[in-house]
């Protein structure tokens, strides 16, 4: 890559302040860096990351609706994690956790129980069990 | 209390964090030489993992490691802790910062408040130096970006005990001795050789071989998983790819550097004209990127795009094998 062939796509994260920087050969075939605006693959790449995370977020809110998930589930797939991820920060088995995304065992939940969830979301006990699957 | 330390800005954060930290203890030593002694360029497809629910795919080796084989190289110690409580760690921080020492720092991606939402994943990985404090908020040299930040106690408890896989269990790190005489070229020659050996392993899932492995699986995905999946699994790639100076097009270009550094301090020019066979392999991951991204971009569902973007990995990987094979018998001179 050359010094002007560094990508500086402006895109949607070009405000929010992260400039990446690169490695580029200049006119004397040295290699040097360049500060780059950010490169419209890498972009729609994420974007189409984040679509995904939105969906499964939307999906989990609807199905809790429905009463057939928990709200664990919305609040999971809403802080980006997974099983294993949500498993390991409140320290429980993978197949607990799952077992906490049924509605029925997650109704007998203990506080204790509950507010390792909800450290792990960074939101209050109370956030969870009042949530009523608003947006 | 603030030390007094310089922040450069790097494309990959451990290299950053080990170039900067070298530099602050006299040692001049640049990105690329960090990475090429420290043997960084990887590639390693991990079957049945799964990573934002996708293929795993790594283009770095474990975390940490490009520092330790670095510094074992040139013969200097690194001290390495990791903690069981917070406190703990907060204490043993707050210690260096006393003592003058800038600390290296793994971190959880996820928690890092000066990064903009879309960046924030659960990624355990990422490296960054505190050189400071100023009342409760921590002077952090993040190598990735271009100006130093803070953090504040509570979000740095947080980010030094993120969870998940490589939980960095408030690892910190710093190097404490240094040899008297450092001979560079026996670390470049050694950090070399490794690269050489890993990209071309006989084992299927690593380096040139790992990468046809890849190019395989790319073309069963869109019928074994419809387009949309198959998409989302493409443009995952290109993101541990490309994202935040990470894997393909860009560590080539790294790497690309240090073989040109690297044939001024060997005397060796061979190095020079391999460093620009390695840019143009570098651009050949970018052309790969760019077209994969017009496939998820456009949703096109013919099963043509997928051999087309297969057969375009195999091409890279057979230019690897023979550009790491020329390498290889180089360095042996």
């Amino acid at each position: 890559m050359k010094e002007d062939e560094v990508p500086q796509d402006k895109s949607y994260l070009t405000d929010s302040l992260i400039r990446e920087m690169c490695y580029a050969v200049d006119k004397d075939g040295n290699y040097t860096t360049v500060v780059s605006e950010g490169w419209e693959p890498k972009d729609i790449a994420l974007k189409n990351s984040i679509q995904l995370i939105k969906e499964r977020t939307e999906e989990a809110r609807i199905e809790f609706i429905n009463g057939h998930l928990s709200p664990l589930v919305y609040f999971m797939e809403k802080n980006k994690m997974d099983v294993g991820i949500l498993a390991s920060y409140v320290g429980m088995w993978k197949w607990r956790v799952k077992r906490h995304f049924k509605p029925a065992v997650f109704k007998k939940l203990s506080h204790k129980t509950l507010s390792k969830y909800a450290n792990a979301f960074d939101i209050s006990v109370e956030e969870i069990i009042t949530f009523k699957g608003e947006e | 209390m603030k030390i007094d330390f310089t922040h450069h800005q790097s494309a990959h954060c451990e290299n950053g964090v080990a170039s900067n930290l070298l530099k602050h203890n006299g040692i001049n030593i640049s990105e690329p030489m960090v990475f090429g002694i420290g043997a960084g360029l990887f590639f390693v497809y991990l079957p049945f993992v799964k990573a934002n629910h996708a293929p795993a795919i790594s283009y770095r080796p474990m975390p940490g490691i490009i520092f330790n084989r670095l510094s074992k190289r040139l013969g200097i110690k690194i001290k390495r802790v990791k903690f069981s409580t917070p406190e703990q760690a907060k204490k043993a921080l707050e210690e260096n910062l006393k003592n003058n020492i800038p600390t290296g720092l793994q971190v959880g991606v996820y928690g890092l408040t000066y990064f903009p939402d879309e960046y924030r994943f659960h990624f355990n990985a990422h490296n960054l130096v505190v050189f400071g404090k100023n009342g409760s908020e921590y002077l952090v040299s993040d190598p990735i970006m271009e100006m130093t930040t803070t953090l504040t106690e509570e979000t740095m408890e947080k980010v030094r005990f993120s969870k998940g896989i490589f939980a960095p269990k408030g690892h910190m790190y710093y190097p404490i001795s240094f040899p008297d005489q450092l001979n560079w070229e026996k670390a470049i020659r050694k950090g070399i050789k490794q690269t050489c050996t890993l990209m071309l392993a006989k084992a299927p899932i690593i380096g040139v071989r790992g990468m046809r492995l890849v190019a395989g699986k790319i073309r069963k995905w869109a019928d074994k998983y419809g387009t949309q999946k198959a998409n989302y699994y493409l443009a995952q790639i290109v993101r541990m790819q490309e994202e935040i100076g990470t894997g393909g097009g860009g560590f080539r270009f790294i790497y690309a550097a240090f073989l040109q550094e690297a044939s001024v301090v060997l005397k060796m020019d061979e190095l020079a004209i391999l460093s620009k066979e390695m840019t143009e392999i570098g651009d050949l991951w970018r052309d790969f990127a760019v077209d994969a991204s017009r496939v998820y971009k456009n949703r096109s569902n013919q099963s043509d795009v997928y051999n087309t973007l297969a057969d375009e990995l195999i091409e890279i990987s057979y230019r690897e094998e023979a550009f790491f094979k020329k390498l290889q018998k180089a360095i042996k001179k």
